[in-house]
Formats: C-alpha cells, structure tokens, sequence
C-alpha cells in the first residue's frame, strides 16, 4: 500500500437540493468552466446535463443500513462501488462530486465516507452544499422533511433564484435558512452563478480547517458571512442571529422576529422547521468529563443529531481541540495552539431533532473543569 | 528456487488469467495485455471494471464503464455481447453452455449463445452473479440476501435472506454451498442440499477488513479468503461445511493484510498475495511457506495458476506484474 498510502486523498462535495433548485445548472458549470480542474461527477440521472464527459458516472441510490443494530448507519452501497471504480484511475480527476436527486437523504452519502474504510482510505468528504430555491423554499419545507434535513445538513447553503423574490422575501428565506442550520456558510445568488471557489475546495469536514472560517464560530461580524451578488440589502439582518449566539436556534424564537422584522413576508414557513440547533458555550473544559459525555450524547442521542461542530479548550492544554460529527460518527483533534489574546473557550453546536436543550446545556457545562 | 519474469505497466491491474499458456494482464484503463511470443495488447474498454475467465470456456469475460460486456479467446480476438450505453458494468459471470450473464442496476441478465436474452429484476442492486455449476442456475447477490434463478424456467426464484449487504457470491465446486462476501467484514454462507430443519446458515466473522479475494481448493475442500493479515482458510469437507470450526490461517505476517488468494489448480497448495506486493505459496496440510515474489510497488490485485500449476501470474494496483516459474 506504500503507494496508495502517500496518494493524498481526493476531496468529495455532496450536491444537495430540490428538484429544480439549480443543481444541474452548478454542475455544469463546475463541468464546463475553466478553473483548471477536472471533476469525476456522480449523479443519479444523466438527465439534464448537456455535457458528454466520460467522467460522468450514473448510480442507482442503493441505501446499506450496517449490521451493527444502529439504525442511523446507513452507507450508500452505489457510491462504495462507484468510487471504488474511479480510485482505481486516481491521475484522471482531481476531485469527486455527489449529485443527490432532490428526495436523497444526504446522510447515507457523507456517512460512507467515513464508514467504508475502503472509500475513507482514498477519499475525504470535502463539504456538502445544499441548493435552495428562493421562491419555492417555504413549499418545500411544508410538503417534505427532506428539504429541512438538506439544509440542516449542510456546510455551504446556495439561496439561488433571488431575482423571483423580494428583498424581504429572501430576507425571511435567509432567516429560515439560518434557523435550521447556524454554521453553514450562505450564499445568494442567481441561475447558480456562485463562485466556485466558495462550493469546492472547502475542507467542511478536515478538522485542521474545519471552522477555521466559520463565520458563526468567529466572533461577530465576519465579513465573509451571507455574501452574494445581492447581499447589500440585508446587513441588518446579521446583527441580531449573532446576538443570539449561545441561544437555541428554536422555530418559537424565529417566528417572534419573522412578525417583528417582515411582517409581509411568509412567517408561516417558519412553524414548519422541526430542526433546531442547540449553541453551546462554555469554559475550560476537563477532558476526563468531556469525552465520556461526548460518547455518551452521540451514543445516546445519535439518531436526533444530523451534525455537531466544535471547538474545545481543555484546562491545561495549549492547543485548541476541535471536533465533528454526523449521528453517531464522531471525529475530533487537536488543531492549533490557542493564539495570544484568544478567548479560551468551548463552543459546540449540535444540529437535530428532539434534543434536549436544558439537559445537553447543564451536562456539558458540567464538564467544565471549573464546573 | 522460483524465478520471477517481471513484467511492469501502467497503472492498476484488475485481473490476470491464463488461457492456454498464455497469461493475460488487465488494466483499469481497459487493456488486456498478454505474454504471447512477446508483449500483444489489446484495448478493450474505455475503462475496464471487471475481468473473469469463464469457468465454462478458455475465454474471459470483462466488462466496462462503457456499458460493454466482451468475451476474449486466448488468440485475443474478442466479441461484444452486450452493450447497455452508459452503464458501469462491474459484473460479469460465464455459465455453462456458453452462456454470460451480466449486470447494471436491480436487473440481471442472461445472454445465451443464439443470442437470445433472459432478464431477471431484483428489489435491490444486482452486486454479484455466478452460475451453478450443473445446469442453468444463477445465483445474484443483493441487499438482504441471494435470489437463485433457474435461467429456463419462469418459476419464482429461490431467496436466500440474511440482513445486509452481500457483495459477491460462488458456489462450492460440488454445489452443496453457496458463500457470499458482505459489506461488513464477514462471509455468509448457505448448505444447500440441508434437509428441511437442517440448519442452513454459516456465518464466517473475525476478519479485521473486507474480503475481497477468495478461491476454492480443486477439489472444494477448502475455501481460502483475503481480510485478514492471514489468509483464512475455511473447511467446507463435512457434511455442513465450516459450521463449528475454525479456519485454518495460513502465511501469518504480523500486520501486513492478505489482499487476494488463489489455489493451486492441482494440489492443496495457494498463492497468498499481501498489501506490500509479497507473494507466498503455502501447504495447506503443515503450513510449510515458500517465498514467490518478494514485496513490490503495490498491493496484490490479482494472481492467476496456469493450468498445470507451473506458471503464477501476479498483478498489483500500481502495476508491477509479473510471471513466476515456480518450478523453475
């Protein structure tokens, strides 16, 4: 294996979006634009994509659920072979996209890259980007659950087809986007005309870079957060999401701001998120208390957790430890000395359904060493 | 001592047989290479999946990520037998009679020599097929289990369940077994001929990856596997099969995994290939090891026996390959 082992690992982005979200319109692009790399693309249809390239893999969703009684993980059994058959001819791309059709639960995707250890051996899930459609969203979050778990699972969230709804309109959308998911990075724009640069590349899930850029782990007013080719109108609307940092992301909350702030706009779609993000914030923490309750939350509660992102202090280490995870898989590493003035403490976000903000809160500030 | 006949291409090889004298060298790429009065290369696919000898004919059967599916005679001459545009097809399997079966999706089918056609459709992915060895049977392996097909009648097929996901199937060369690989680390195996009552299923577990590689002994005693830093070697004499036993591990290396087996085509001896590029050939009666081919460049992908058993074809996925002369 000594050559396989040196070969770095190709980076992986998961397209999501509905049907009609623009998927097929980024892929293109990415396919057609000169950015001087060449990406492998799965997709379950060839459909719409006008483009002939040998590199285009068609794949049946196939769903494994792992023989090891947990319910949540599932592998994509067509994605293992699929990729399995590109690695074999590593030199001819420099990356691999998943395209999901619009009802694809994106778990099973992202978690096979870190269960099959064939796949995880050669592969690093680099992030998933979920495309929304400005003017249909509130539809979709009404008739489909997975619409809201797209979105709530995603690292990059594309607000496409801003020019069919008013400012106030993608205002609420915003909110609503930012209600289910407060660490993806958004972006609006229209006709997918994102810069690539913000889809690919972004190492979501790498723990040396991942929340490095997160505008909601950094302090407030990152000027890297929600900017698109329309993004001028709605500066407003950053200032109070951060002021509500370390609060729960709950629809009760949202739904307060979406009557104070647009009251024209379509405030019902709010009631119809059912994902909620839970923001921690603590001190130092003890490591022989966090990692115990760690396991134990992901354990215990891994079904209701769609993602978790973190950033640990740990009484006594210089080093800022950072962890992920998607149900059940947890990840986590040191990542880089604090810096000088830098604030230690510990934030985790956990982003799910049925969780329980009270307990969560007072068993992982439990584990602080102070505590 | 054994001599080694380098032979060195490019990129990933997949599989290497012998037709005839001949051994025959595929790349991912979708060539075949063979060693026939010197090197004749042959460009079968654009992007070869997969590459069987038909255990039916000296002929192999591949197919590739431009929906072909091809036969190829120890001549190198070659013959489309299908074609299904823009499907991968990663499953290939020869059957008596001539006949190839083939499949892309939940869909398997059979393709017999006037050229009629017979399609079977399953619940789920098609991730394996093999033919019986008596008679025109086809066993496909899918999510959940095995589904057995007789190919010329259209009674309902004969569903094989255990939970998960089975990635390949064959049966025993006496047919009383039929064994698949799983997802998980592990073999499912089924006895065929039990009783009603008998129990049925053997569950083959403790390796620490995937299997990936096995063959059976010439005369079926034996099934040996890849996923383990041994090759396990499980009996399948008795009544019914490795039921209660343990397998016999053979060419031990601390932490260095066994990535593809085969055995002799003669006696109980088997080529064990392992993840540095070693090969070994190791008595299953006292275990007695002898050195093939010293680590390499990649891990082993493929071997293959000539048919008396006195060439050894080898092939690795960075693509050093080679023949070894073992009586040399």
């Amino acid at each position: 294996m000594a050559d396989t082992a040196t070969q770095k690992p190709v980076p992986v982005t998961v397209l999501t979006g509905y049907l009609g979200a623009g998927k097929t319109t980024l892929l293109n692009r990415i396919l057609s634009e000169s950015h001087g790399k060449k990406y492998a693309v799965i997709v379950n249809e060839f459909g719409e994509i006008g483009i002939d390239n040998d590199l285009i893999v068609e794949s049946d969703e196939e769903i494994y659920e792992m023989n090891n009684g947990c319910v949540c993980c599932t592998v994509r059994g067509d994605l293992i072979r699929v990729v399995e058959g590109l690695m074999r001819r590593p030199g001819r791309f420099d990356g691999i996209i998943v395209e999901t059709t619009g009802l694809a639960d994106p778990v099973p995707v992202a978690q096979t890259f870190f269960m099959d250890d064939d796949v995880r051996s050669k592969t690093e899930l680099d992030a998933v980007v979920a495309l929304v459609d400005a003017k249909h969203l509130p539809l979709r979050l009404k008739d489909s659950r997975e619409a809201e778990d797209q979105i709530a699972f995603a690292d990059v969230v594309v607000v496409n087809k801003t020019d069919l709804v008013t400012p106030e309109e993608l205002a609420t959308i915003e909110e609503i986007v930012r209600a289910i998911n407060p660490t993806a990075r958004i972006y609006k724009t229209t006709r997918s005309g994102v810069d690539l640069a913000r889809v690919l590349d972004q190492g979501a899930f790498n723990l040396e870079r991942a929340l490095e850029n997160d505008p909601h782990f950094l302090e407030h007013g990152h000027e890297d957060h929600v900017c698109g080719p329309d993004c001028d109108h709605h500066h407003h609307d950053h200032d109070h999401h951060h002021d509500h940092h370390g609060h729960e992301h709950h629809h009760d909350h949202h739904h307060d701001h979406g009557h104070d702030h647009h009251h024209h706009a379509a405030p019902s779609a709010i009631h119809d998120v059912t994902v909620k993000s839970i923001s921690l914030r603590g001190g130092e923490m003890n490591p022989d208390r966090f990692f115990p309750w760690i396991q134990k939350i992901t354990q215990t509660q891994g079904p209701n957790i769609l993602r978790l992102k973190g950033i640990i202090a740990f009484a006594g280490d210089d080093e800022r430890y950072v962890v992920q995870g998607v149900h059940m898989i947890i990840e986590g590493d040191h990542q880089r000395a604090w810096k000088d003035g830098e604030k230690r403490e510990s934030r985790l976000v956990f982003i799910g359904r049925d969780l329980d903000r009270e307990k969560i809160e007072q068993s992982f500030l439990a584990c602080q060493a102070n505590g | 001592m054994p001599t080694v006949a380098p032979f060195d291409i490019e990129g990933h090889v997949i599989a290497t047989h012998f037709l005839g004298d001949t051994p025959f060298f595929a790349t991912a790429a979708g060539e075949l290479r063979r060693l026939d009065e010197g090197e004749k290369v042959t460009p079968l696919h654009a992007g070869m999946l997969t590459c069987i000898k038909d255990p039916f004919s000296a002929s192999l059967l591949t197919g590739g990520e431009d929906g072909k599916v091809m036969r190829v005679a120890a001549d190198g001459s070659t013959k489309l037998i299908a074609e299904a545009p823009r499907k991968w097809i990663t499953v290939v399997a020869g059957g008596p009679q001539g006949a190839v079966g083939y499949a892309y999706g939940k869909a398997s089918i059979i393709v017999l020599p006037d050229g009629s056609t017979k399609e079977f459709s399953e619940e789920r992915t098609v991730e394996a097929l093999a033919f019986a060895s008596k008679g025109l049977r086809i066993a496909a392996a899918r999510y959940n289990g095995v589904s057995l097909h007789w190919v010329h009648t259209n009674t309902p097929p004969t569903d094989l369940e255990w939970k998960g996901a089975h990635t390949g199937v064959t049966f025993s060369p006496d047919g009383r077994f039929l064994v698949t690989t799983m997802q998980e680390n592990a073999l499912h195996g089924w006895k065929l001929d039990g009783k009603p009552g008998e129990p049925r299923h053997m569950r083959m577990t403790g390796y620490p990856t995937k299997v990936k590689s096995y063959s059976w002994s010439p005369k079926g005693k034996w099934l040996a596997t890849s996923g383990a830093p041994a090759a396990i070697v499980w009996p399948f004499s008795a009544k019914d099969g490795p039921m209660g036993k343990a397998p016999l591990e053979l060419g031990t290396r601390a932490t260095l995994m066994v990535t593809c087996v085969v055995f002799h085509p003669i006696e109980e001896v088997l080529a064990i290939g392992y993840i540095d590029g070693m090969v070994l050939g190791v008595r299953v009666s006292d275990g007695k090891e002898a050195l093939l081919r010293r680590p390499g460049n990649g891990a082993i992908t493929a071997m293959s026996w000539s048919a008396n058993g006195k060439l050894l074809s080898f092939g690795s996925e960075a693509g050093d390959c080679g023949v070894i002369d073992i009586a040399a």
